[in-house]
């Protein structure tokens, strides 16, 4: 059973995003890791790049399939996880705490449109 | 095949001061590249004598494994022989020493020849027009989108920028799409396999202003004819779009039924398949694209001269020796070699659409799920058979896909000891799955660790000195 | 019925049918509607035997005029070393099929490794992919890799310098990609710096293709190009002459982020146009981006250094329509060929097969320029090509040229452009000489 945590928003694309503040954390869910299988390369944006909520930002490849990465929120890119560029299995070990993009977000209550993690839990065990 | 690995890299053979080559003497005088004009660096290429390169590539062809090895059931591709006497004419030095800007009249041999390979693809196809630009298969879809995407743009049809592709298709179909600019509409494949042509009508219902082509191969990807064709292209013509035959499948309708009698107005021809030039390991193919009458004007200039030249003399000797005669019978043979192999193994491997074929079939796995063996480890011990694996895990459209496509030239011993070692490795999986799973035992090599490889590339022996050190 | 290339006996065809619950062959194919039927006959030649075949092949053969080739235009009569073709004719190479099966493909993936390693040093770059189709889509592919690379960029500006077929096949592929081409001029036979910097001022440019040695032959001074194109986040892609490169100042020496071009000159036949060899090489930061298949090393299972088709994430069979390229093949064979080929001449050999061709268009020209008729178009350095305008009939002496068995260049503007390799003797030069001179 894939890990869902309270307290974050969830899209259906199986991105999440952490809220701190004005900031928000996106990466992909655990069910989104265990679909992909080994992660062997997460493509990120670059600092400063815009991102729109419902757009592409980048892509995690497996060696049999790649994902694009839909983000969840608006905002300016203010850092990216450069763990992930030498060591992109650490998405595999825990999506949550590895997020790719921190986010200065544009508006925060785009989080409105996202699952909470209830709906979102239903929603991973609607896909079987 | 060696079984053993031949492991060398050129490189690690090479010494300083060898030579593997000879040219002549320089007799025009001392003419040097001015030294600001020259690479700072020489090229670390390897120096070998001759003989040591030989035997270098002669021990590496021995890991390799080839139609003239063993037996091929790869889906979708279409392995079959490749004749002789198709390599010795096209190495003829006086079709091999040809410039291509040489003028036309002194190159009418070379000529003549494609006028009388174009007209034989015609005659096959039932389409009027072919051009030999294209190189490959891939390279033949994108220009045939170009050529429909040209046609309506010349009627001012601007906003048709849709392709649709049925879910069962070939991953170059969708591809290709938008390498032209396309946005690709997926339509749904029937519990049958075919394309669901309720889906469809919604589509072109809701966006046929939009359409400017469907892309289909007939037979599909499951091996099974789309019948409902002549409906679907009266559809796709009935909202102004054009109707793409991808032409991968086309070896089982030799002899039964022709793309442009289906309906179709633009298609590719794989060479490498139906008309038997090698597959090289990868190339080169060609993929000639034919039209019909009134379409070859928005031919786009996707290569500059005739394409890959030489492949296409091999295809025209294929045709030739065939003869009117023999070639009508390629795709009931082929068709039936697949049925046979199918009817073979169904009550051992899981048949989801159990009906008659053309070319190819398509298992979702063993039919007893309860061992665990996946398709990758049926693929993976066949090799250990001296058989080369089916096309596995697609079609998507199944979890444990594993294509089956035997050509018209393999003969019933060859199916019959296929099915045999297919039934072998069935029962393999109940009694001694590990065997299986870790299979394949008998080969220069084991599995390989592809997540290592996408990891951390090495992509160049300098890298891979790099990481040595 | 019987026939060479079908095994079926009919004792075998008719248990066969049995097996698949069919009595006809007829019946095997009950899906097709009837009105689609194929019912006819092919208006196609009667089968001809294996002598006849030969034969057919021979007489068309015999149509076609041999020539002494001084043509180059992007296709060179480089020597092919006797070696290639008899190991290239291995049908374990010949006859097998792309080395998904990693396990029964160690002989491909193996030459595919080295042929990327060659490639690499050839041209300074970090990588290289496995080839494609050849040097004119290979800069196209290139363009849409730059186009994919850059955000929101779809403005590519290409060298006149570069040739005009290749000019051709890039603007096809940007047509339908709706991508923009801006056409540099050349200024005294050379890409205009200024005028790439204006339009790179513009804003909105992806990449800047040029070509070395460019279409004129002239060898061009690429200094400043790449700071330009990197000043503006646009990519610098340099398409050239693969075996020029022996000697040439690399790609990754000017600056290139994508160094593409035919390899046809590494020994391959010119063979009326195909199949060629397209190469492309980039650095290990646009990896990821670059189209075509890739080998790279890994281990086995029971810890053998091994090789293995890798980075597929990119390509057409997984990514479908968000594949930046539609290639799902390569030119293996060629590459083989290739691989062959600088494996035998070694880096000496490149070297001294560069300079026997460089000494002999330079003798060439100067044989042609003292004649008073011919004179070089631009005073410009070139290597085994160049562009001389020809006071008098162009299309008469071509003619001439021909009528005495030599391709003598390419009709270009006023004049020829007139390629020599290693392959012309000094007597054949001597002759094409006498024969212009007239």
């Amino acid at each position: 059973m894939a890990k869902v945590i309270e307290g974050l928003f969830y899209s259906e694309s199986h991105e999440y995003v952490r809220v701190d503040g004005e900031y928000g954390y996106v990466g992909i869910t655990d069910y989104a890791q265990n679909a992909l299988g080994n992660v062997v390369y997460v493509d990120m944006p670059d600092v400063d790049d815009e991102v729109q909520a419902g757009e592409e930002f980048g892509a995690v490849e497996s060696v049999k399939a790649a994902s694009d990465l839909i983000s969840p929120v608006s905002g300016t890119v203010v850092e990216v996880n450069d763990a992930l560029e030498d060591s992109p299995e650490l998405v595999n070990q825990d999506a949550y705490a590895n997020w790719i993009i921190k986010v200065q977000l544009s508006d925060t209550y785009e989080t409105h449109n996202l699952m909470d993690a209830k709906a979102y839990q239903e929603f991973c065990e609607s896909q079987h | 095949m060696n079984r053993t690995l031949y492991g060398n890299l050129i490189f690690e053979l090479s010494k300083d001061g060898r030579r593997g080559y000879s040219l002549p003497i320089n007799q025009f005088g001392d003419f040097e590249l001015p030294a600001e004009l020259r690479r700072g660096e020489d090229a670390c290429l390897p120096e070998c004598d001759e003989l040591t390169v030989v035997r270098h590539y002669t021990n590496l062809s021995n890991n390799n494994f080839g139609v003239d090895t063993g037996f091929y059931p790869l889906g979708s591709c279409t392995m079959k022989y490749n004749p002789k006497i198709n390599e010795e004419v096209a190495a003829m030095p006086q079709f091999q020493s040809i410039h291509p800007e040489q003028p036309a009249e002194t190159t009418k041999g070379a000529l003549a020849l494609i006028e009388c390979l174009e007209h034989a693809l015609c005659q096959l196809t039932g389409l009027a027009h072919f051009t030999f630009k294209p190189y490959a298969g891939a390279h033949g879809e994108l220009t045939g989108l170009m050529t429909i995407d040209n046609y309506h743009r010349s009627r001012g049809d601007v906003s048709r920028k849709k392709v649709i592709v049925p879910d069962s298709a070939h991953g170059t179909n969708p591809a290709s799409a938008a390498v032209c600019g396309y946005e690709v509409v997926e339509v749904k494949s029937l519990a049958d396999g075919t394309v669901d042509v309720d889906d469809l009508r919604r589509v072109v219902d809701e966006q046929g202003p939009e359409i400017a082509a469907m892309m289909m191969t007939n037979p599909n990807t499951l091996g099974l004819f789309e019948y409902r064709i002549p409906e679907i292209a009266e559809m796709i013509h009935g909202c102004g779009g054009l109707m793409y035959y991808d032409g991968a499948n086309l070896n089982p309708m030799l002899g039964a039924c022709r793309p442009g009698d289906m309906g179709f107005d633009v298609m590719h021809i794989n060479l490498h398949k139906t008309f038997s030039t090698p597959h090289g390991g990868g190339g080169p193919g060609s993929g000639p694209v034919g039209v019909r009458e009134g379409l070859q004007e928005f031919l786009p200039f996707v290569s500059p001269y005739n394409g890959n030249y030489a492949v296409m003399m091999k295809a025209y000797a294929y045709i030739l020796s065939l003869g009117k005669e023999h070639i009508g019978m390629v795709g009931p043979l082929a068709t039936l070699n697949a049925n046979y192999v199918k009817e073979s193994l169904k009550d051992v491997y899981e048949l989801p659409i159990d009906s008659l074929c053309c070319h190819e079939f398509v298992f979702d796995g063993l039919k007893d799920k309860s061992t665990g063996v996946t398709t990758m480890d049926v693929a993976k011990r066949l090799l250990d058979y001296g058989y080369h694996a089916p096309t596995i895990y697609f079609p998507l459209l199944f979890h444990e896909s594993l294509m089956i496509e035997p050509t018209e030239n393999e003969s019933k011993e060859t199916l019959d000891g296929f099915v045999e070692v297919m039934r072998k490795i069935a029962e393999e999986a109940i009694n001694d799955p590990d065997t299986v799973k870790t299979a394949p035992h008998d080969t220069p090599i084991g599995r390989v660790d592809d997540v290592l490889a996408a990891k951390h590339p090495v992509l160049t022996f300098k890298q891979l000195r790099d990481e040595q050190d | 019925m019987s026939f060479k290339y079908f095994p079926h006996t009919e004792e075998e065809l008719q248990s066969m049918l049995e097996k698949s619950g069919v009595d006809s062959l007829d019946g095997l194919y009950a899906q097709i509607p009837e009105s689609i039927r194929f019912k006819g006959e092919y208006d196609l030649p009667s089968e001809r035997c294996e002598m006849e075949v030969r034969a057919l092949f021979q007489r068309l053969a015999d149509e076609n005029q041999q020539l002494t080739c001084f043509a180059g235009f992007g296709a060179y009569d480089h020597y092919t070393p006797s070696v290639i073709p008899n190991l290239l004719s291995r049908s374990e190479f010949l006859t097998s099929y792309t080395p998904y099966q990693a396990e029964i493909s160690q002989g491909t993936l193996h030459y595919i490794f080295e042929y990327q390693s060659m490639m690499a040093e050839l041209t300074g770059m970090d990588i290289s992919n496995a080839s494609m189709y050849d040097g004119a889509t290979a800069t196209a592919e290139a363009m849409m890799m730059a186009v994919a690379a850059g955000k929101k960029v779809n403005k590519v500006l290409v060298s006149e310098g570069i040739n005009p077929k290749t000019m051709d096949v890039v603007r096809t592929y940007a047509l339908h990609k709706g991508i923009d081409v801006v056409a540099v001029p050349l200024k005294d036979g050379v890409t205009d710096l200024d005028a790439v910097r204006q339009n790179l001022s513009e804003g909105g440019v992806a990449g800047v293709i040029v070509q070395q040695p460019n279409v004129l032959g002239i060898i061009e001074d690429f200094s400043g190009f790449a700071d330009a194109c990197h000043g503006q986040k646009a990519l610098f892609v340099v398409n050239s002459v693969a075996a020029d490169l022996a000697l040439l100042k690399t790609p990754a020496e000017w600056g290139a982020d994508i160094a593409v071009g035919d390899a046809q000159s590494l020994g391959i036949p010119l063979q009326f146009g195909g199949p060629y060899l397209g190469y492309m090489c980039t650095t290990e930061k646009l990896m990821r981006k670059m189209p075509g298949r890739i080998v790279g090393m890994t281990r086995d299972n029971r810890g053998q250094r091994a090789f293995v088709l890798t980075l597929q994430a990119r390509e057409q069979h997984i990514r479908r329509q968000k594949a930046t390229s539609n290639i799902c093949s390569n030119q293996s064979l060629m590459a083989l060929f290739v691989t062959v080929y600088l494996s035998l001449m070694g880096k000496e050999g490149l070297k001294e097969a560069a300079n026997l061709s460089y000494a002999g268009a330079h003798y060439l020209c100067q044989r042609l320029t003292e004649t008073g008729r011919f004179r070089l178009a631009f005073d410009k350095p070139f290597f085994n090509e160049f562009f001389v305008r020809y006071d008098g009939d162009a299309d008469a002496l071509y003619q001439r040229f021909i009528d005495a068995g030599m391709l003598g260049g390419v009709r270009y503007e006023d004049g020829f452009i007139f390629a020599v390799t290693e392959k012309r003797t000094k007597q054949e030069i001597d002759n094409l000489v006498k024969i212009a001179a007239l």
